[in-house]
């Protein structure tokens, strides 16, 4: 999973396959700086959603019509494909709404019922609040002590937590890949290893990294991984648990209701197969079709390459950023490997402030708590601004967020 | 894209004015008013801003008001100025004054004779932005109506 030597992408070329990147803001051409938020995306992914209600639709695991068979081998055919995009067993595959749905999930059946009251979980600062609070809540139900891992003023973990918290009675470890604010990138592979030591489970939000570099459940050797669809370059409401599918045998049903069951009676109920055990209802059979297509169109470009790319541009960007001046950046500035997401605030200007400026430019990041409060309490910052890149970002968009952030300052006379 | 900065807005910003910066950067009535006969907290959680609005009476005059909080520049601006107008005022004009200020960034009514909240005017072409213009304000009217304390915007 190293990321050396990609080729370079065409960025101009991919451009085009990304319809929305064409319009203008205020009359100003668009600078879609918010992929950490959401990704826009391609007309494979729109196509494909298209062609299968055009085509195929029906309901699936149900029925022996044709249409029925065609949407089921669809959805199950998707199952394989994203799994195999993380390279996890296709059997430890579960369809969820997005990240948060798969992460309540993991706290609700594994957390608050299999862990016993004085176990404890390790969590971080830096979590969004999706792993966060539901294992607040997980917590409270079952008893279980919470331990967080602090982190520097660069942003990295603490090495003296790990150490510290990865002992007895830990019993799982609830972590990002990659921070939504930050941009760090956190040894998953390092972590898990220790927490296998000491009888420990890991359960990863890999929202900010599955879209962005090459994730394999396999060399990471995870318990659980979760991340959304939209994000990368798929469609919202799709997003994909993955867990040991010894793990989702153990565990008892998240969900209930159509096709997680096995046999129905007024008295006694038996669950369905893993994991569709863990699907209750009918699912988004199209944003599955989708999020195949964007598998397929990430896969095509390279998500080597594209974690090359966001490389050059978060340096590009960090290079500006100290141009402009009066900012402070919030998360590793060395350089070394990070993600595309780069907090910051500028002078007295509130990030809302910045946000309304930047949108009057054409340029869109995101202004607030990023739903990470604890992490802004942290840094002691009531919000910040983000601008995050992605593969269909350019050097001259960076410069454009330069030029805008000129403009704040003008603006606010800093 | 690299030439942006040959376009930028005009100095006299629509949003932005002078005065807002002016009271965003020196707030009036910045502090909490001790002991207070309401307390409002008033929190707009999708973007963080806080507004916490003391105030005292007198008969039915507004003596004394303050506010402590944290946010962008429009609502703690909005919030200062707010302080600034109604001190003194009696409960039913300051109330009337908080339903024009609202009416105001709706686009409806008549924003004349409104005095410097004028200036915040600009937020109606900013939807966005016009919870944090009002946060204070419906803390306001929120102080003088009833006896809760918080105000949620969602």
């Amino acid at each position: 999973m190293t990321v050396t030597s990609a080729p370079a992408l065409d960025v101009e070329r991919l451009r085009r396959d990304f319809p929305v990147l064409q319009r203008t803001l205020h009359g100003r051409p668009l600078v879609y700086l918010d992929s950490a938020a959401t990704s826009q995306k391609p007309l494979a992914v729109l196509d494909a959603m298209e062609r299968y209600y055009h085509t195929s639709n029906a309901n699936v695991h149900r029925g022996v019509h044709t249409l029925g068979n065609e949407a089921t081998d669809a959805f199950e055919a998707g199952r394989v494909r994203v799994a195999e995009f993380i390279d996890g067993d296709p059997s430890g595959l579960v369809f969820v709404r997005n990240a948060t749905e798969g992460l309540n999930l993991v706290a609700s059946s594994y957390g608050r019922e299999l862990l016993r009251p004085g176990d404890r979980i390790v969590l971080t600062v830096m979590e969004h609040h999706s792993n966060l609070v539901p294992w607040q809540l997980a917590a409270e139900r079952a008893g279980l002590e919470i331990a967080y891992i602090d982190v520097d003023d660069d942003g990295l973990l603490r090495q003296e937590d790990v150490d510290r918290f990865l002992q007895p009675p830990t019993k799982l470890v609830a972590m990002s890949h990659q921070s939504n604010v930050l941009g760090a990138i956190n040894d998953v592979a390092g972590i898990t290893r220790r927490a296998h030591e000491i009888g420990a489970v890991v359960c990863i939000d890999a929202a900010q990294s599955v879209p962005h570099m090459p994730v394999s459940v396999r060399e990471l050797d995870v318990d659980f991984l979760a991340f959304s669809g939209h994000k990368m370059c798929g469609p919202m409401g799709i997003g994909a648990l993955w867990a040991r599918p010894e793990l989702l045998e153990r565990m008892p049903p998240f969900l209930a209701g159509g096709s997680m069951i096995s046999r129905v009676s007024l008295e006694r109920t038996t669950w369905n197969t893993v994991p569709h055990k863990f699907e209750a209802g009918t699912p988004d059979v199209a944003s599955v079709v989708g999020l195949v297509a964007a598998c397929d169109y990430l896969d095509g470009v390279g998500l080597a390459a594209i974690h090359q790319h966001e490389l050059s541009l978060t340096r590009h960007m960090l290079d500006v950023l100290d141009e402009v001046g009066e900012v402070t950046v919030y998360g590793p500035t060395a350089d070394f490997d990070r993600g595309g997401a780069v907090s910051f605030n500028l002078a007295d200007v509130h990030a809302h402030d910045v946000g309304t400026i930047l949108d009057r430019e054409g340029v869109a990041v995101r202004a607030g708590h990023h739903c990470a409060q604890p992490l802004m309490r942290r840094f002691d910052v009531a919000a910040t601004a983000r601008a995050s890149v992605y593969l269909y970002n350019t050097h001259a968009e960076v410069d454009a967020l330069g030029a805008a952030l000129g403009e704040v300052r003008r603006v606010f006379r800093v | 894209m690299a030439n942006m900065a040959a376009s930028f807005t005009p100095v006299d910003d629509d949003l932005y004015r002078e005065i807002i910066l002016d009271h965003y950067r020196r707030p009036r009535h910045k502090h909490a008013v001790v002991p207070a006969d309401r307390t409002v907290e008033a929190n707009n959680p999708l973007c963080g801003d806080e507004i916490d609005l003391t105030l005292r009476f007198d008969g039915d005059d507004v003596a004394e008001i303050g506010f402590e909080g944290r946010g962008c520049s429009i609502s703690q601006a909005s919030a200062s100025m707010l302080c600034e107008a109604v001190a003194g005022l009696p409960a039913d004009d300051a109330r009337m004054l908080a339903h024009r200020f609202r009416d105001m960034l709706k686009g409806e009514g008549d924003d004349s004779d409104i005095g410097d909240l004028e200036a915040l005017s600009g937020v109606r072409a900013y939807p966005m932005r016009v919870k944090c213009a009002t946060l204070a304000w419906n803390a306001l009217l929120q102080a003088l109506d009833s006896d809760d304390t918080a105000v949620n915007e969602t």
